[in-house]
C-alpha cells in the first residue's frame, strides 16, 4: 500500500516460435511471466505485487490466434481476442452462448486487446488478495475476507476453503456449459483437460484458479459438437454494464427434444473460485418439459448449499432467479 | 433582448487543441534538467512517524534528494503538504526526486519508516461515542476557521435512539426559525427518518500532477486547476511566497468536479522540491494516488423529520447532519445541505442541526452540488412518500413548496432572486410526459416493473466583487484577460464574449489571454459552484463598460464636442450626428498609450485587487486598458434550478435498473452558450446516476484499509449505465442581478437527476424507500427477496 502505480523492470521476450516460448517457459519457471492482451498483467505489475524477471509477450507466436473447424467441433486458439470471438460466424452459429459470454465481459476496449487465453488465466480479484496482503492465496496464511466485518460483497457463496475469492471470468461458465477442453502444452508434452480439472478451488491449489503449471502454455480451446447448435442462455448481473465484473454470472446449454430437456449443462459464475457446476440442478432438468415451472425447479435447486457471507447475501436469490431465467429463456 | 454574440454557439478557441491531442496537460511539459518526484504514502490510516530512514535511498544512483514534512510549511489552518501524522491510507508522508520516475520508484522502496499506530475510525458515530476513538490526535470534529474541538456525546444518547435511529446528541452549530413544534403539531402529516449518503470519490480524468521550477525569484508551476487566479494567494502561502513570485500555468483541466477548484497542498511538493535541489521538479499523480489525493464528497449520516399539510406544503422541517469530514479539513456541505432545504421547500418553521466529524479516510472537499447534490435524493423520496400517503400528486407537492423569485431562506430570512423552479417543473412534467407516463407507473412485463421519479435540486449561482480586465492593442484586436481558469466547460471562452457584445466587436477579433500568469491575468473568481458565468459575465461588462468610456473620451479628446456624441460603431468611434468624425479602436489604442494614465493602464482604481495589479503592470503601456471592480448591485442571492424526470425499468429478478428516458429543465437564467449548456446539463447528470446508483468508498473496518481505490472498483456510470436519448432543456427566466440576465447552471442537474433516479427505482419498487445512497444492486436484490439488507441502518465506507 505505501507505493503503487510504477511498474518495476524486467526483460521482456518476444517469441516468435511457439517452441522458444515454451523454452522460455522452462528457462524461466516461475521467474517468467506469459503475456497475452496484458490487461490483468499490467495492473499487477503496476503494483508491484507480481515481479517477474521475463515477460514473455505470446503476441508474435503463429497459430494461437482464430477459430478452427476441427473433425469433432472447432477449436479456438488462445490468443483470440473476446471481440473476435463475439462477433465469430462459427461460434456464433453454433456456440451462440460463448459469443455472448464473449461480449459481456469488461468493456469493448478491453474486449478488443484482451484474449480467451487471458480471460481464462486472470487472478482472482478478491480485493485483498489484489491490496497485496499476506492471504492464503498469497502465500500467507489467513482470509481476510472471512471475518464478521469483512468487506466480501462480491466474494463466494460456496466451496471455500481457506479463500473465498471467486472466478471472476465470464467465458468461463460458458465453457464449462460447453463441456469445453483445454489444450496445455510444454517443451515436453501436451495434454488436453476437460472443465472440471482446468478450473481449481481453494482446496487442490489455494495459489491459483486454474491448473496451467508455469511450464505449460494454454494454446487452445475445444468445443465438442454435442453441445453445438443446443438452446443456450447467458446472462451477466454486474453494478455497471461495462467494466465490471460479474456479481453472478449463468452459462446454460440445453438440448430440447420435442419440449422435453434431454440433456443440460448449466453453470454459475462469480459464486465460487470456479465456475460452479450446478449437477443438481441438471438432474432436475433431465426429461422435464422445458416450462415455466420446471424454470421455477431449477432455480430453487441451484442455491442449495450456499453459505452467504455479511454482504453477499443478495448473490442467493440473484443466483436462484439466474437460473430460474436459464431454463425459461433459453433459445436455439 | 437579442444579442449578437451571447446566446450563441461558437467555438472555444481551446476545443480543436483538445480534440487533436495537442492540448499539453501538466504532465505534458519537460525542462531541462527536470528531475521526477515520487511520494511515500502512509501505509497506516492514522499515525505516527517515530523514524525516518533515509539513507539507503539517497545512496542510490540517481535519487537527487528527500523532502519531508519537517521542510515544508506546517500550518494549522490549512491542510498538510506532508505530514509525520497521517490521518488516512494515502497521506503523503515524504517525496523523492530523482533523474528518472523508475528511480525515484526504487528509491521509495528503500526508506524505512517506523510508524507508532494510532486508534483510527472510519465511521463518525464510533468517533461521537464516550471513547471513541478519534480521527486525528488534534480533535475529532472541525470545519475551516473554527479551532478543532473534541465532542463526544452520551452513551444514553445512543442507546435512547435504538440501531435505526441516528443520535441527536450535543451538536456544534444549529440555527431556527419559525415556531417548529407548532408545525409538527398542525402537520397532517409527520415523516421521520434517519439516513446515510456515502462518501463519493471525485476521480478527475486528469490527475493532479505538477511540474516546477524556479527563475529569478519566481515559481513558475504548471498544475491541473479548475480556478487560476484564485487559487494563487494559498497556492503561493504553501509555496511559502508572497502571490507575486508565483506564476501559475495551466491552460488546460482535466475535470476536477470541485476537487481542483481551489489551492491543494500537493501541487506545492515539486516547488519545494525544485527549490531544494535547485532543478526542476515533476510530480506525476498516478490514477492509483488520485484516488487519495483527488479528495472525495462529504458523507452524511442524518435525520430528517418533515411535517405536512394536508396540501402537501411542508410545516415544518428538523435535519440534523453528522458529516463525514475525512482525515483533513474539509468542505461545507453539511451547512449547504440545509441552505438548499430552506430554499427549495420553504418550510414554514425549520431547525438544522450539524456536525463535521473527522474519520481517516482521504481528504473530502467540495462536488458538484456540495451537500445540496447528496441531500436531495433522500428528502425527494421522502416527498413522494408523503404524496402517496396524502394522496397527492409528485410534481404538485414539489410545486406547492417550490419558491418563487424574492423568497426568503435560512434563518436569517435572507432573500433570493430570481426562482423559475416553478416553470421548471411545470414545463418539465408538460414536456415529458408525467401525467400520461404516470399511467406505467408500476406496470408490469414480464419480469420488468416501470418506475418513474421527479427530482429537483439549486445551487448559488453567481458571486460579486471581482475584477475584469481587456485590452483593445494597436492592430485593433481586443484581448480579454480572464482569470477565471478553464476546467473545461469552455465557459471562460463564453463569459469573455460579454466583452467582446458590449465593445461591439467581431468575435474573429477577439484574443482571449489565459492560462499564464504572465500573461496579465485578473482577479476571477472560483471556477467552482456554478459561479462563472454569472460573475465573469459582470466582472467582463464591467471591464468593458471602463473601455467604452475611454473610447468615447478619446474620441472628443480628438474630434472634438464631448464623449457623450459618440458612440461605438464597428469596432469604431462615430460621432452619432457627424459619421465623418470617427476613429478606429486601433487608433484609439494607439492614443491611448499616448495619453497614459488610466487610459494605458499606468493608473488604476483604487479598488483594484493586488493581483489585477500585478497583471495591469504587465500589459500596461501596450493598448487601451479596460479594467475594473465589479461593483455592481447585487443585494440577494443568486440561486439556479433543475428538475429532472426519468423513466426507468427495473428487473424483479435481477435488481437491475435501465433508465430508460431523463429530461432535466434548468433555471439557469439567460443562456451564454447552448452548446455547452446542454452538456452541462447532461454531464452534471450522468455524476448524479452516479451519486444515486453506484459510487462509494469502501473501507475493511478493522483492517483499516480501502476497497475500492481503482476505477473498476469505484464505479463511476459509464456511457452505457446512463440515457444516450437525454434531453436538456431550460426555463424562460433572467436573472435581474446580471446585466444579460445570466445565472450558473452546473450544479442543480446532479441533485436533480440523482433524486429522480432514486424516486423512480422507489416507485417501481411501490414506493419502497431506501433512505440510503447509493441504491446499489445488491440492497435493490435484498428489498425485493425481503432480505435484511446487509449494512447495518447507518453504517458507513460500506458495500
Amino acid at each position: 500500500m505505501i507505493f503503487k502505480d510504477m511498474m518495476p523492470g524486467f526483460d521482456l521476450f518476444q517469441p516468435a516460435q511457439l517452441q522458444d516460448a515454451l523454452g522460455l517457459l522452462d528457462r524461466f519457471g516461475k521467474d517468467g511471466w506469459k503475456l497475452a492482451g496484458g490487461n490483468d498483467s499490467l495492473s499487477w505489475f503496476k503494483e508491484r505485487a507480481k515481479r517477474p524477471k521475463a515477460v514473455i509477450d505470446l503476441s508474435g507466436i503463429p497459430g494461437l490466434v482464430g477459430v478452427r473447424e476441427t473433425a469433432d467441433g472447432v477449436e479456438i486458439g488462445a490468443m483470440t481476442t473476446l471481440s473476435a470471438l463475439e462477433s465469430d460466424p462459427l461460434i456464433t452459429a453454433r456456440y451462440r452462448v460463448l459469443a455472448e459470454a464473449a461480449g459481456r465481459v469488461a468493456s469493448p476496449q478491453i474486449r478488443n486487446s484482451g484474449t480467451i487465453g487471458g480471460n481464462l488465466a486472470q487472478h482472482a480479484r478478491c480485493w485483498y488478495y489484489r491490496s497485496g496482503l499476506p492471504c492464503n492465496r498469497a502465500g500467507g496464511n489467513t482470509c481476510f475476507a472471512e471475518g464478521p466485518d469483512s468487506i466480501n460483497r462480491e466474494h463466494a457463496l460456496f466451496d471455500s476453503s481457506r479463500c473465498l475469492a471467486v472466478n471472476p471470468s465470464d467465458i468461463a461458465p460458458a465453457l464449462v456449459a460447453l463441456d469445453a477442453k483445454l489444450v496445455l502444452v510444454s517443451s515436453k508434452a501436451e495434454r488436453v483437460v476437460d472443465t472440471d480439472a482446468f478450473f481449481v478451488g481453494p482446496k487442490i491449489d489455494v495459489t491459483s484458479l486454474n491448473c496451467i503449471r508455469p511450464e505449460e502454455l494454454l494454446v487452445a480451446i475445444r468445443l465438442p459438437k454435442d453441445w453445438a447448435g443446443a438452446h443456450f442462455y447467458f446472462e451477466k448481473v454486474a453494478d455497471r454494464e461495462v467494466w465490471d465484473f460479474p456479481l453472478v454470472n449463468v452459462a446454460a446449454a440445453l438440448v430440447i427434444t420435442n419440449g422435453v430437456i434431454e440433456r443440460a449443462r448449466i453453470a454459475c459464475g462469480a459464486v465460487s473460485a470456479v465456475p460452479k457446476r450446478l449437477r443438481a440442478v441438471e438432474d432436475v432438468v433431465k426429461g422435464k418439459p422445458a416450462n415455466a415451472e420446471t424454470a421455477k425447479l431449477a432455480g430453487q435447486a441451484a442455491t442449495r448449499g450456499a453459505r452467504p457471507l455479511t454482504y453477499n447475501g443478495f448473490k442467493v436469490p440473484l443466483m436462484a432467479n439466474l437460473v430460474m431465467r436459464a431454463l425459461r429463456e433459453a433459445k436455439a | 433582448m437579442a444579442y449578437r454574440l451571447i446566446g450563441k454557439d461558437f467555438l472555444p478557441p481551446d476545443l480543436l487543441a483538445k480534440i487533436t491531442g495537442r492540448a499539453k496537460y501538466s504532465e505534458d511539459f519537460r525542462v531541462e534538467g527536470m528531475l521526477h518526484c515520487k511520494l511515500l504514502t502512509s501505509p497506516l490510516p492514522h499515525a505516527r512517524v517515530k523514524r525516518i530512514d533515509t539513507a539507503a535511498a539517497l545512496k542510490m544512483p540517481g535519487v537527487v534528494a528527500v523532502l519531508t514534512a519537517d521542510e515544508v510549511p506546517q500550518d494549522a489552518g490549512a491542510n498538510p503538504i506532508l505530514t509525520n501524522e497521517p490521518t488516512f491510507v494515502g497521506a503523503p508522508i515524504l517525496a523523492v526526486a530523482a533523474v528518472d520516475e523508475l528511480t525515484a520508484a526504487e528509491a521509495i522502496e528503500r526508506i524505512t519508516i517506523e510508524f507508532e499506530a494510532l486508534p483510527f475510525t472510519f465511521d463518525p458515530m464510533d468517533s461521537l461515542y464516550p471513547a471513541g476513538p478519534n480521527a486525528r490526535s488534534d480533535g475529532n470534529v472541525g470545519a475551516f476557521g473554527q479551532a478543532l474541538q473534541t465532542v463526544k456525546w452520551e452513551a444514553a444518547d445512543f442507546a435512547a435512539a435504538g440501531e435505526g435511529k441516528l443520535p441527536t446528541g450535543k451538536t456544534g452549530e444549529s440555527w431556527q426559525y419559525g415556531d417548529l413544534e407548532g408545525g409538527f403539531n398542525q402537520a397532517k402529516l409527520v415523516l421521520d427518518e434517519s439516513f446515510v449518503t456515502a462518501s463519493v470519490p471525485h476521480h478527475a480524468l486528469e490527475t493532479r500532477s505538477a511540474l516546477a521550477y524556479w527563475q529569478n525569484g519566481k515559481c513558475i508551476l504548471h498544475g491541473s486547476s479548475q480556478s487560476h487566479t484564485f487559487i494563487i494567494p494559498q497556492l503561493a502561502h504553501y509555496i511559502g511566497i508572497s502571490p507575486d513570485n508565483l506564476v501559475f500555468v495551466g491552460e488546460f483541466c482535466g475535470g476536477g468536479f470541485g476537487s481542483k477548484g481551489g489551492a491543494y497542498p500537493v501541487m506545492a511538493i515539486p516547488a519545494h522540491l525544485a527549490r531544494k535541489t535547485g532543478r526542476p521538479v515533476m510530480l506525476r499523480i498516478a490514477r492509483n494516488e488520485e484516488y487519495f489525493l483527488g479528495s472525495a464528497r462529504h458523507g452524511f449520516q442524518g435525520n430528517l423529520k418533515l411535517g405536512f399539510a394536508a396540501d402537501g406544503r411542508i410545516t415544518a422541517l428538523d435535519l440534523y447532519l453528522v458529516q463525514d469530514n475525512g482525515g483533513v479539513l474539509g468542505f461545507l456541505d453539511y451547512r449547504n445541505a440545509a441552505e438548499g432545504v430552506s430554499i427549495n421547500y420553504q418550510p414554514q418553521a425549520m431547525r438544522w442541526r450539524g456536525l463535521p466529524v473527522f474519520t481517516n479516510t482521504p481528504p473530502c472537499g467540495p462536488m458538484r452540488g456540495p451537500g445540496r447534490s447528496q441531500m436531495a435524493p433522500i428528502i425527494e423520496a421522502l416527498l413522494d412518500q408523503a404524496a402517496r400517503r396524502l394522496g397527492l400528486d409528485r410534481v404538485a407537492i414539489r410545486r406547492i413548496n417550490a419558491p418563487d423569485s424574492g423568497a426568503k431562506y435560512g434563518a436569517k430570512g435572507e432573500t433570493m432572486s430570481s426562482s423559475h423552479l416553478g416553470s421548471a417543473l411545470e414545463d418539465g412534467a408538460k414536456s415529458f410526459g408525467w401525467e400520461e407516463r404516470l399511467k406505467n407507473s408500476g406496470r408490469r412485463s414480464g419480469s420488468k416493473v416501470t418506475g418513474v421519479g421527479v427530482g429537483l435540486a439549486s445551487h448559488p449561482a453567481g458571486m460579486n466583487g471581482f475584477d475584469g480586465l481587456l485590452r483593445i492593442t494597436l492592430d485593433g484586436k481586443l484581448h480579454v484577460h480572464t482569470g477565471v481558469g478553464n476546467l473545461g466547460t469552455y465557459s471562460y471562452a463564453a463569459t469573455s464574449r460579454a466583452a467582446a457584445e458590449i465593445l461591439n466587436y467581431a468575435w474573429d477579433n477577439v484574443v482571449i489571454e489565459h492560462g499564464d500568469s504572465r500573461r496579465g491575468l485578473p482577479w476571477n473568481s472560483v471556477q467552482a459552484g456554478s459561479n462563472t458565468t454569472f460573475t465573469e459575465s459582470r466582472t467582463n461588462y464591467v471591464a468593458a463598460m471602463d473601455a467604452r468610456t475611454k473610447l468615447l473620451q478619446i474620441a472628443a479628446k480628438d474630434l472634438g464636442g464631448v464623449p457623450e456624441d459618440y458612440d461605438l460603431g464597428e469596432e469604431r468611434v462615430v460621432h452619432k450626428s457627424d459619421p465623418a468624425k470617427a476613429m478606429t479602436f486601433a487608433q484609439a489604442a494607439k492614443r491611448a498609450i499616448e495619453l497614459g494614465g488610466v487610459y494605458s493602464g499606468a493608473e488604476l482604481p483604487n479598488d483594484i485587487h493586488p493581483i489585477t495589479r500585478t497583471a495591469v503592470a504587465a500589459i500596461a503601456g501596450t493598448g487601451l486598458i479596460g479594467v475594473a471592480k465589479d461593483n455592481l448591485p447585487k443585494p440577494q442571492m443568486v440561486s439556479a434550478f433543475c428538475a429532472a424526470f426519468v423513466e426507468v425499468e427495473l428487473d424483479v429478478e435481477t435488481g437491475q435498473v435501465t433508465i430508460l428516458d431523463h429530461l432535466a429543465v434548468s433555471d439557469a437564467g439567460l443562456v451564454v452558450h447552448p452548446q455547452s449548456l446542454d452538456t452541462q446539463i447532461k454531464g452534471g447528470s450522468v455524476l448524479g446516476i452516479g451519486l444515486a446508483r453506484f459510487e462509494r468508498r469502501v473501507y475493511d473496518p478493522v483492517l483499516g484499509l480501502p476497497a475500492n481505490v481503482g476505477l473498476t472498483q469505484a464505479k463511476p456510470p459509464s456511457w452505457l449505465d446512463v440515457p444516450l436519448n437525454s434531453r436538456a432543456a431550460t426555463t424562460a427566466g433572467t436573472e435581474p442581478q446580471n446585466p444579460f440576465g445570466i445565472k450558473g447552471v452546473g450544479e442543480p442537474p446532479t441533485g436533480a437527476t440523482a433524486a429522480a433516479v432514486v424516486c423512480a427505482i422507489s416507485d417501481a419498487l411501490g414506493g419502497h424507500s431506501f433512505n440510503r445512497l447509493p441504491v446499489s444492486t445488491d440492497m435493490i436484490l435484498n428489498a425485493l427477496s425481503n432480505q435484511p439488507q446487509a449494512h447495518r441502518p447507518l453504517q458507513v465506507h460500506t458495500v
